[in-house]
């Protein structure tokens, strides 16, 4: 008997609409050699068929890829009542769900502290660590900084951003190629924060899985430097488009690479034409007083604004 | 990559979903996934084979509702389908990069019992 529904015929996938009852019909045929009597008296040796045919119906509910295979020649049982208690619930709720709302705690929180929270993602390479180091140290005793930096493996990241003298908590992900709100949530609850008008997470190195995860920061910060060449924001448009600002990195190393810088720009304006862009060289220190003017005005604003707004 | 974390937590949400509506067993699991939400529809797929051993949606399918993305042009106040980032308007040739629909990551529905 077949265990989905009941009847007896081979049918495949698409053979009736889903929804709609149907029915089978199908021969049993059986022969009677010479000498077997059926149940009567017959006056001479002889053989006939017996054509036996049964008929019945079930109703299809659900996917339009339903498909099951009947056992020929089982006994026909009665539709099973599941189908009857099957029903659909509409949910209509973001997969991130869980993640948003841990996101919209930590806004809560940074803004209750009167913190500007940077998301920084780039590739892996592009020089985060460099430009994060080299931003602390030239903002100095004037907007002091707190570090939260994800990382598959190692803390050599937190061990360079600690010589900076911020306090900074580090977050192995283990295989996990991007931070989540709840990780910054657990994470803050280690960080000292007094004291402190910036919080920079240093997300995992990646392109891709990070833009997905809001993390509650105000700015998304997306770095690239000119040794991955002018089409990177083309290549990888979720995380572009998602940032507020757009950092152009190692630009002492444009001449050396080849790169054209307003080709670049020009690139990186088609996918985020609203963002801010900036671009710097952590190691010579150019275009790193604009960066730091545009972080402490953002504080600024941060600081000013009510909790609740 | 991100797949396997994602489906994680929408089956996280799938059971919650599934036992508030006092459900024994979830038969289908529908989402409705934006053409520029960054996930790809083969790896939720798998991720999902791989995930749901053990919970109320053992054994049930997976159908994704593929959303195009619509993206509004403000000189020709139209909308517009593009499954690019870079999206440009066919009447004008601009780049728009406003984004009315195509980012979605939703839980649509579940068939239970």
């Amino acid at each position: 008997m077949c265990k989905d529904c009941g009847c007896g015929t081979p049918h495949g996938p698409g053979a009736h609409p889903p929804g709609e009852p149907h029915s089978h019909t199908h021969e049993h045929t059986h022969e009677h050699g010479p000498g077997f009597h059926h149940g009567e008296e017959h006056p001479a040796r002889h053989s006939h068929p017996h054509p036996h045919t049964h008929t019945h119906s079930h109703a299809h509910s659900g996917a339009p890829d339903h498909n099951h295979v009947h056992a020929a020649g089982d006994a026909p049982d009665p539709p099973p009542a599941e189908s009857a208690a099957r029903r659909t619930v509409e949910v209509q709720r973001s997969l991130l769900d869980r993640n948003d709302r841990a996101a919209e705690r930590n806004r809560g929180f940074f803004r209750a502290s009167r913190l500007l929270t940077l998301n920084v993602l780039s590739s892996p390479g592009s020089g985060k660590t460099t430009l994060l180091g080299e931003t602390i140290r030239a903002l100095g005793e004037g907007l002091k900084a707190a570090v939260i930096v994800g990382d598959l493996a190692t803390d050599n990241d937190a061990r360079r951003l600690r010589e900076t003298g911020a306090p900074v908590v580090q977050i192995a992900t283990g295989t996990m190629c991007h931070l989540e709100a709840e990780m910054i949530g657990r994470a803050c609850r280690e960080l000292d924060l007094q004291g402190r008008g910036l919080l920079i997470i240093e997300n995992v190195g990646n392109l891709v899985c990070p833009a997905s995860y809001d993390l509650g920061e105000d700015l998304r910060v997306v770095l690239l430097s000119v040794t991955e060449g002018e089409d990177k924001p083309l290549k990888y448009p979720p995380a572009f488009q998602s940032a507020h600002v757009v950092v152009v990195s190692k630009l002492d190393l444009t001449e050396a690479c080849g790169v054209d810088r307003a080709l670049l720009r020009a690139n990186v304006r088609k996918v985020a034409p609203a963002a801010e862009v900036f671009e710097v060289s952590a190691r010579t220190g150019l275009g790193m007083a604009d960066w730091c003017a545009f972080l402490k005005r953002e504080q600024a604003k941060a600081a000013a604004r009510h909790p609740l707004d | 990559m991100h797949e396997l974390s994602i489906m994680e937590s929408a089956l996280t949400l799938v059971q919650d979903q599934a036992r508030q509506a006092g459900a024994t067993r979830v038969h289908a699991v529908r989402l409705r996934v934006g053409a520029l939400s960054g996930v790809v529809p083969d790896a939720l797929q798998m991720a999902f084979e791989a995930l749901t051993p053990g919970t109320l949606a053992e054994g049930a399918t997976l159908a994704i509702e593929a959303v195009t993305a619509r993206f509004w042009c403000g000189p020709c106040a139209a909308e517009f389908a593009s499954d690019q980032m870079l999206a440009e308007c066919p009447r004008c040739g601009g780049i728009s990069g406003d984004l009315r629909a195509g980012k979605e990551l939703e839980l649509a529905s579940l068939e239970i019992d």
